[in-house]
């Protein structure tokens, strides 16, 4: 069973991959932003399926806390680039 | 009984993770950064909801409301998300217009900015 849950976690790992390229790659200063976001929503994922496989407690709130944090960070960044014209 | 919570819990992880790997080609493949927040907002909110669930399934018991919280949250947020960071790609012209066939923000747009100058 933990054989199936670590493959899960080995998906996420190549997405995290992937997703780094396209920070790496992203022409546009949103293109970045949009992908730090979509890194912390496989942080969290992947917190989750790692703290299955241990079989230790899920500390649920702390992943909220991140989730949240994720989100207001992601707006904050937005409404940076949209303000200053450099950081385009 | 516990048998089968766990391979649901599991099988639920597995796609959750399957729908974050599709995110992440998604994102790598599409053209402008418009496109690339279908990736980055309908699918990865898709994954973690499902790795969520699963989780929740598989632990049961106490830790299963903060995973499920965390599931709403991003069913709120991701919207928002995706609408305040599509709205800025438009002002700040990382949008491929000849791509697009509708262009209702750039009718509206254009109307207020006639009415008043943009906030540069």
């Amino acid at each position: 069973m933990t054989v199936m849950v670590s493959i899960a976690l080995a998906l996420l790992c190549g997405a995290a991959l992937l997703v780094t390229v396209r920070l790496v790659r992203g022409p546009a200063a949103l293109d970045r932003i949009v992908a730090l976001d979509t890194l912390v929503t496989l942080i969290i994922s992947g917190t989750v399926v790692g703290t299955v496989i241990r079989s230790d407690g899920i500390s649920g709130h702390v992943l909220v806390v991140l989730a949240l944090l994720g989100f207001i960070g992601t707006i904050a960044a937005a409404r940076l680039v949209e303000r200053r014209e450099d950081m385009r | 009984m516990s048998g089968v919570r766990e391979v649901v819990g599991v099988v639920l992880m597995l796609g959750g993770a399957l729908f974050s790997l599709l995110a992440g080609v998604g994102m790598l493949r599409f053209a402008d950064t418009v496109s690339r927040l279908h990736a980055a907002s309908k699918a990865q909110t898709l994954g973690l909801l499902l790795v969520l669930v699963g989780a929740a399934v598989h632990e049961g018991g106490p830790s299963a409301p903060p995973l499920l919280l965390i599931g709403v949250f991003m069913l709120v947020t991701a919207p928002v998300m995706g609408h305040v960071v599509a709205r800025i790609a438009y002002r700040t012209d990382a949008v491929a217009r000849e791509r697009l066939t509708v262009d209702q923000l750039g009718d509206r747009l254009s109307r207020q900015d006639a009415a008043e100058p943009p906030p540069r």
